[in-house]
């Protein structure tokens, strides 16, 4: 007769099983190769591990049952506390594991570094001279994405889309805060800073449409700094470019200024046309009018610096303090007068922001 | 006017145009009290409620004078000892109130349901649930056992600096009582725990709430550090003639690492915690974007604190597993000499792996893979220690007390949260699992059912030392299966959500699918909070019932160290005569000697004095952070000279010991060896 506990597992297990079944584990059934090796790594560590952790597991609860104080059977030795052989043993057992591991991660930290160019699309076809990969230039802004497509001369807001088999290099920044760009379907994440370009070297192996986010808290509005990430076929994806080129706007410094306020919950939005140096701008944080931008700062300072009069760029290179003229970026007490912990929003946080390009969201 | 507090003083300073009102509240205005937030106004309510209550029971029972004399005021480490791991247990209900909140609003806010908590209110929830629960509750619980028990294991009459001890004790509570009053005057951060720039910098967190986290810590921090250095020196120099460092008992070996960590680790984060304050008040740039501050280094620098601090916590937490697997295993700790080389080299690996919290910054693969592999390496002492803990009960004789039940349950939970940490040390599969429920599964794993179980066993294991009553079993052992099974549901959904690539720190979700996970999450959670409902209970069921609990021979569970060789609770003294050690495991080795009490021959006993300074340092700290948090910078500047003077004056206090006459230590002794005696 069955134990009442075995039956409770019995009927335990597909109830788990359907639950997992039920769920999309996109970490562990991802549509883009360096994520699909991300997934790899973490499948042979844990059989690797486990190797070490079942046995572990199995003899800590033998050992309880086996010596616990009423099995008077068991060999009882209260002074048995050393074995040479033994201690030699549990060391080198998790060293052995952990040798065979540090080269697996020696080995894959180098060939997966995000700053890597591709060198394969997927395990059966590597990446060849002809093969032309796509730019997208991404820049995290107070709490929404904004992506420039420098070889198309376009630019969008929230949505991002990439034709499949296609190296895709990014190039990340960010505004104001640090964030973190995460495509779970297609590899894994970076972090965006401002004032700082990383990079991220990935391809898309299937169509389709996946979730994309920022994965390091940036504030009030990060929980809905989230887009879609259309993986297309190359007929697709151009058809996506001719819809942003036909419905966007113009992208050109004010109205970067004006995007890059604080707002959360932005509708997609989508722009025809990039000022020229917009990203670079954007990266050394010079585009407000005025501004001088990081990179010539910095090539004054490599040059042995400016002296005496160097305090007179001071003004011209302040980015942070921007909001102060206009607004807090948050409702913090008591900055903003706002009363502490109030329902209201943020300053320059339209909950429900007037849809723009309310045709793009549309068409899409 | 965001940029920092130097420009607030020059705008509406004292010189220009200030109204009396500014001059003396600063920023602190009526707005500044959520009144109009019910959830604060319940729970402000309660909290008076009960501290009216408290109060007034305190005052009807004229405990006030009991309080002060042999509490507040007492050098005594195993007075103070207990009152951290009070403060503990009280901070620890408030961190899970911020887990139970969020696990609800977690489980209710999918589609369009924007759940209970706006974003302002939750990133402050999981701010403070962070914060509070390392600094407020882990900390003082391990700095208590460290300070009740390492004295008695190695022998000591006290630690080496009995005032530097309580006033460790009340910079530890002042720190507390800073984050405590930014629930209900002002608000609290909404950075994370760790506060990283530029978020937490002057201008994108220009109110009150990450001062608020840096004064806490910081006056905390000093409580910290210098309890610390107290407990170094008195493993060092205090120890009982014949035990040398090899002979220590494991748990003081393990509080010695954990406090050469403490001391090398704290001031940089002081330091780092200094600098974001000179960035936010004076206006400088060390870590903001522009003007050639750099936010990675503080990420990098509160990482070279941050990451040692996880072993700060788990090293004595390891050392009360030792403590009760050899005790409830009736048996010697199998591989003691390992077992320390496997504590000294954690503690010093545990230096060189910070990096492997931002793998995903964009470091180069060598610097990644160099910081993978250091972590992953130590993973083979903290293997060794496991397989230490498993041959001592192999050949033993298991007895099921409540202590071994955790210890149990440790060596399951913690091996499954070690080897998800290993898969996070490798760097391209951090890249798919950081920042994701994942990590926080992992951390919570190695946390709960590392530091916090052993904790526990700890609470059970040392309690009657402390009161002289054991712990009613049935209501611990309630408790344990709480936390145990309460564990599994709240963190293994987040394991498999984190693999569905859900990141942390969100309050809404559009993916219905999520929500099933959410649930039985939140229903984990109400599990642990039986758990802890059961601890509670049996702390009260045990006080009801302590003479049927009662223990006479001071070595309820037939113990094998110095500490259970005196009455229960010891007297204020420890040790009548200072043992002499011979061997590890000295009470065990003792006992099997034929030991027998001296009876006679008693004599006078140095000790130090009581004093109040502590609490009044303390008390002044708070109010100079109060002060600062708050631009009140006459009350800054009034405070900070009174926390000087205070100090000065206490060096010249010169009464500060006297001597516990012979004949109070006989009678003390022979009321003991009156009571041995009739237990048998």
């Amino acid at each position: 007769m069955p134990k009442p506990f075995s039956l409770a597992r019995v009927s335990i297990l597909p109830l788990m099983l359907v639950l997992l079944s039920g769920c999309n584990m996109v970490v562990m059934s991802p549509s883009g190769d360096i994520a699909t090796q991300q997934r790899d790594l973490i499948v042979i560590s844990t059989i690797l591990m486990l190797v070490i952790i079942i046995p572990v597991i199995a003899m800590t609860l033998y050992f309880a049952w086996h010596y616990r104080q009423s099995n008077t059977a068991a060999k009882y030795d209260p002074e048995w506390h050393h074995s040479t052989g033994l201690e030699v043993a549990i060391w080198s057992a998790p060293l052995a594991i952990i040798i065979a591991l540090g080269a697996i991660t020696w080995v894959s930290t180098h060939k997966l570094d995000p700053y890597r160019p591709l060198e394969r699309l997927d395990a059966a076809r590597p990446v060849t001279e002809e093969m032309k990969p796509i730019t997208v230039e991404v820049v995290a802004l107070d709490w929404k994405w904004l992506f420039f497509y420098p070889d198309y001369g376009i630019a969008t807001v929230n949505e991002m889309a990439a034709p499949v088999d296609v190296p895709i290099n990014f190039k990340l920044t960010a505004s104001s805060v640090m964030n973190s760009f995460y495509v779970p379907a297609l590899a894994g994440m970076i972090y965006t800073m401002p004032g700082m370009e990383t990079k991220l070297h990935a391809v898309i192996n299937r169509q389709g449409e996946y979730e994309g986010l920022s994965s390091n808290y940036s504030g009030d509005g990060f929980s809905h700094m989230r887009f879609k990430f259309h993986g297309l076929d190359q007929a697709g994806f151009d058809a996506w470019i001719a819809r942003v080129k036909q419905n966007g706007t113009a992208l050109n410094r004010d109205a970067y200024l004006k995007l890059e306020k604080p707002s959360a919950k932005e509708p997609v939005r989508y722009y025809a046309t990039v000022d020229d140096g917009l990203y670079e701008a954007v990266l050394n944080m010079c585009v407000r009018e005025g501004q001088m931008c990081m990179k010539d700062m910095m090539h004054i300072d490599m040059t042995g610096g400016a002296g005496k009069e160097s305090h007179e760029n001071k003004a011209k290179l302040e980015h942070d303090n921007r909001h102060a003229k206009d607004e807090a970026p948050a409702a913090t007490f008591p900055e903003t007068g706002n009363p502490a912990r109030s329902e209201e929003p943020a300053e320059g946080v339209e909950e429900n922001p007037a849809t723009m390009n309310h045709d793009a969201h549309q068409s899409h | 006017m965001h940029r920092a507090a130097y420009e607030t003083i020059l705008d509406d300073p004292m010189f220009g145009d200030i109204s009396l009102t500014q001059f003396l509240f600063g920023r602190l205005t009526w707005e500044a009290i959520p009144y109009h937030e019910p959830i604060l106004v319940v729970t402000f309510a309660v909290v008076a409620l009960g501290g009216i209550a408290l109060l007034g029971l305190i005052t009807k029972f004229k405990l006030w004078g009991y309080l002060w004399h042999e509490w507040f005021t007492s050098v005594d480490h195993k007075k103070i000892g207990i009152m951290y791991i009070i403060l503990a247990i009280i901070m620890l209900l408030r961190g899970f109130a911020d887990a139970i909140m969020m696990r609800i609003q977690q489980a209710i806010a999918f589609g369009g349901n924007e759940g209970y908590l706006n974003p302002h209110h939750y990133d402050q929830i999981f701010t403070a649930h962070g914060v509070i629960m390392i600094f407020f509750v882990a900390m003082p619980f391990v700095t208590g056992f460290m300070n009740y028990v390492v004295p008695l294991q190695i022998g000591a009459r006290d630690v080496s600096f009995p005032f530097l001890n309580n006033f460790s004790f009340w910079m530890t509570t002042g720190g507390a009582v800073i984050i405590m009053m930014s629930l209900f005057v002002g608000e609290f951060a909404r950075t994370g725990w760790l506060a990283y720039p530029p978020l937490s910098g002057a201008d994108y967190s220009p109110g009150v709430g990450v001062d608020y986290y840096i004064w806490g810590l910081q006056v905390a921090g000093v409580g910290t550090t210098l309890s610390g250095i107290n407990l170094i020196a008195t493993i060092v120099k205090m120890r009982a003639p014949g035990m040398t460092f090899m002979k220590m008992p494991v748990f003081t070996w393990t509080s010695l690492c954990t406090n050469i960590l403490i001391v090398a680790t704290f001031p940089i984060l002081t330091a780092t915690l200094a600098l974001l304050s000179l960035d936010r008040y004076v206006g400088t740039n060390f870590f903001t974007n522009d003007l050639g501050g750099n936010p990675m280094m503080y990420i990098n620098l509160i990482w070279i604190w941050g990451h040692p601090e996880v072993y700060i916590l788990v090293l004595p937490a390891f050392g009360i597993f030792s403590e009760v697997v050899a005790t409830f295993c009736g048996k010697r700790l199998f591989g003691y000499t390992s077992m320390v080389y496997a504590t000294c080299v954690i503690m010093i690996l545990s230096y060189i792996v910070w990096l492997h919290h931002f793998f995903t910054m964009g470091s180069g693969a060598s610097v990644n893979a160099f910081f993978g592999i250091t972590t992953m390496i130590i993973s083979i002492p903290t293997g060794a220690k496991m397989f230490n803990w498993l041959f001592t009960m192999y050949r033993g004789r298991i007895r099921y007390e409540v202590p071994m039940l955790w210890t149990v349950g440790f060596m399951v939970t913690f091996v499954i949260g070690g080897m998800t940490g290993v898969m996070l040390a490798i760097p391209p599969a951090d890249f798919v699992l950081h920042n994701s429920l994942f990590l926080i599964a992992h951390f919570h794993n190695v946390i709960i059912g590392g530091v916090l179980f052993g904790l526990m066993a700890g609470v059970v294991y040392w309690f009657p030392k402390a009161f002289g009553y054991k712990l009613d079993p049935f209501w611990g052992k309630m408790s344990f299966w709480f936390w145990q099974i309460g564990f599994f549901f709240a963190f293994m959904p987040l394991y498999v959500l984190g693999l569905m690539g859900v990141t942390r720190r969100v309050s809404q979700f559009e993916d219905p699918t999520l929500q099933i996970w959410f649930v039985i999450a939140a229903f984990g959670a109400a599990l642990i909070a039986l758990g802890i409902a059961s601890f509670v209970i049996q702390l009260v069921v045990s006080f009801f019932k302590r003479d049927e609990l009662r223990v006479t021979s001071g070595d309820p569970w037939d113990g094998r160290t110095l500490e259970w060789s005196t009455s229960s609770p010891p007297p204020d003294y420890n040790f009548a005569f200072t043992p002499v050690v011979h061997d590890h495991d000295s009470w065990y080795d003792m006992k099997s000697r034929g030991y027998e009490r001296p009876l006679e021959g008693f004599k006078p006993i140095h000790m130090p004095k009581n004093t109040g300074t502590g609490v009044v340092l303390s008390a002044i700290s708070v109010v100079l952070a109060f002060a600062l948090i708050w631009y009140i910078w006459w009350l800054a500047a009034l405070s900070f000279i009174a926390l000087i003077a205070v100090s000065i004056a206490h060096t010249f206090n010169y009464d500060r010991d006297f001597f516990i006459s012979a004949e109070t230590v006989t009678a003390t002794e022979d009321a003991r060896t009156k009571l041995l005696a009739e237990r048998t």
